[in-house]
């Protein structure tokens, strides 16, 4: 077990290393400089070249960006869109506002999922699954941003019970409809994911001798299938991140939540470059982060992973 | 025992092999029964004819309805639609707010089936060549899929080993690298625009499938068909080509038809960003993304777009759904 978890975190950093290595690279290629605000003294050029090394060679300029980032998590100065604020400064205070709204569609999505895809595998082939099926298919089909598009005219403006933008003085109320808006994808999937596995849980030989004990229905499901069947749901975890942070883009930019999802494509609008790179490195981080705990979780859950893997 | 002399035995020649191999005649067979498992599911069977006509409506739509792509018309700006013969059935009849618009303006004459935009733009032609944009992305994601994905996927698996292992972790890397952060920092390096976005999907689009066909060729290998193969001679291309390749042609086209609806995603994703296809240029992505800033008054810029997207993607979803029904019910999570 052990070899497992240190071979998946090597490869792990591995791939983060390689997206700085990226992203420097990037920055290389991309126009301008900071020297672009004529409003910039002699003194602050000399200090911002002495901190970010621009009057270096490439290695040491990449030695110092490397170094910058991870003693300091400086990932230099914003360029536009608060003029030469430190990019963490900016980013990091709106994280947890985009952290928590994911995290709530995440919990939101898979509790609705699980319900609707062991509603349809206890009652495969009847209306329940049908409908559950199509619940799916749609929630799969349709852009997150036209579910926070409808859900903002229906529920903003026909009938006003929520702020069709997001409300500093009532945040929780605020993030409910991006929220759903994010979660109908999760819960497709998870739909989805359940349905196939517990239909093929519960045919198995197990599942008869414990119907054949006289469990009740209730408990056969709940008690001997969904555990085994949820097991595998974990595996789609790691792809459900990517469509959250996907999702919170436009979600965000829909209902102006102040997200890194809206900053990130504000900086995109204004060419503000550090405050890309920077939530670029953060969603990898996000993304691989997950990715790996997905993995050592399952590796402790499904022994066969582990020997498989870790060979 | 008697004894096995070298002389009895003939080492075929490729071409030998392969003009024996024409004699078997399953592949046909396979995929009658496919098709007559996925004529049973209606929803994909509607969907299918739903994609033809998007097809249709994207090909000859913007020639019909009476304007011109990118025609300005100051006087007609936000003219909701209307649609003659349909117009007196009450909907799409030019009506906001219970007031007739073109009656009122006095274009008694004048059409707009999905309305005018902001510019005074007809949106039905519009709409339709943003569906262009669509299917060309799909099309591309296909070509990707097929060229790059199989390829990295049967290399991969086939000759394993060293060439794997170093294949493997490539990719581990790849996909360690969310989608998101790729194409926007290729946008960021070209220009928004089609190319970064066909670009970007080079880079991620073939992950998926190359993963698929690797794992199914490590099981197809180790089979005593393959084995037979090679004892008579038939070269590895040969074999890939002939032997592993028809018997995973079913998960190919199941793979290839999921990553068509999340390249038209993709598109229609970033252009509402705006890191996609620039106006003036019209796509599905675009005209969402303009017309959502007016969703409140004029609902009728978004409305049409939307559906359209969504219904597409709902056709190829059910498609992509049956076609996995019909060739390998078994398969699952993809």
């Amino acid at each position: 077990m052990f070899k497992y978890i240190t071979r998946r975190m090597f490869w792990s950093i591995v791939t983060l290393f390689t997206i700085l290595i990226l992203l420097f690279l990037l920055l290389q290629f991309l126009p301008g400089t900071p020297f672009n605000d004529e409003k910039l003294s002699e003194a602050s050029k000399a200090l911002l070249n002495a901190k970010y090394g621009l009057d270096q060679p490439f290695f040491s300029r990449f030695g110092i960006y490397m170094k910058n980032i991870l003693t300091e998590f400086d990932f230099g100065i914003s360029l536009s869109i608060q003029r030469n604020w430190m990019v963490k400064n900016i980013v990091l205070p709106r994280l947890g506002i985009s952290v928590r709204i994911g995290l709530q569609a995440l919990a939101l999505g898979t509790f609705m999922g699980i319900i609707l895809g062991v509603l349809s595998a206890s009652k495969k082939n009847t209306w329940v699954d049908t409908l559950a099926t199509l619940i799916a298919i749609v929630g799969v089909s349709i852009p997150s941003y036209v579910f926070a598009l409808l859900l903002s005219y229906v529920f903003g403006f026909k009938i006003p019970i929520f702020s069709i933008i997001f409300n500093f003085n009532d945040p929780i109320k605020s993030s409910i409809l991006p929220t759903i808006a994010l979660s109908m994808f999760v819960m497709a999937q998870v739909t989805r994911f359940l349905r196939t596995e517990l239909i093929e849980v519960l045919g198995s030989d197990y599942i008869r001798l414990v119907e054949a004990k006289g469990v009740s229905k209730f408990k056969v499901i709940y008690r001997h299938g969904l555990r085994n069947a949820l097991i595998s749901v974990i595996t789609i975890l790691g792809p459900l991140t990517v469509t959250l942070l996907t999702g919170s883009l436009v979600v965000e930019k829909v209902y102006a939540v102040p997200g890194i999802g809206s900053l990130l494509v504000n900086g995109i609008l204004t060419n503000d470059y550090n405050v890309i790179v920077m939530i670029a490195f953060v969603y990898s981080a996000l993304y691989i982060t997950m990715n790996l705990f997905v993995d050592i979780l399952y590796g402790i859950i499904d022994p066969r992973i582990r020997v498989a893997k870790g060979a | 025992m008697t004894e096995h002399k070298k002389e009895l035995f003939k080492r075929l020649e490729p071409k030998e092999y392969v003009t024996q191999e024409l004699i078997s005649n399953e592949e046909p067979k396979f995929f009658r029964d496919a098709y007559r498992r996925f004529k049973k599911n209606k929803g994909a069977h509607i969907a299918l004819f739903m994609i033809i006509g998007i097809l249709f409506l994207a090909a000859f739509g913007p020639l019909i309805g009476g304007h011109v792509y990118n025609e300005v018309i100051t006087q007609h700006i936000n003219l909701p639609p209307r649609v003659p013969f349909i117009e007196n059935l009450g909907i799409l009849n030019g009506m906001r707010d219970n007031v007739n618009i073109y009656l009122q303006k006095g274009f008694n004459d004048v059409y707009y089936w999905f309305g005018a935009d902001g510019l005074g733009r007809d949106l039905w032609v519009r709409v339709w060549m943003g569906t262009r944009i669509s299917f060309l992305v799909a099309f591309v994601a296909v070509l990707i899929d097929v060229i790059i994905g199989i390829s990295y996927g049967l290399i991969s698996g086939y000759y394993g080993g060293k060439v794997d292992m170093v294949m493997q972790r490539f990719v581990e890397i790849i996909s360690g690298i969310p989608n998101l952060v790729v194409v926007i920092l290729l946008v960021l390096v070209l220009k928004p625009g089609l190319q970064s976005i066909i670009f970007a999907l080079m880079i991620t689009g073939w992950i998926s499938m190359s993963r698929v066909v690797r794992s199914q060729v490590l099981k197809l290998k180790e089979l005593e068909f393959v084995l037979a193969a090679r004892t008579l001679g038939a070269s590895s291309f040969v074999i890939i080509l002939k032997e592993i390749l028809p018997n995973i042609i079913g998960q190919i086209i199941v793979m290839t038809m999921f990553s068509i609806p999340s390249a038209i995603f993709y598109e229609s994703f970033l252009a509402f960003v705006g890191l996609g296809l620039q106006p003036p240029l019209a796509s599905l992505g675009v005209l969402i993304s303009t017309g959502y800033q007016s969703l409140l008054i004029y609902p009728h810029m978004v409305i049409f777009p939307v559906l359209v997207l969504s219904l597409l993607m709902l056709s190829f979803n059910l498609v992509a759904d049956g076609l996995r029904d019909a060739f390998d019910p078994k398969m699952k999570g993809f």
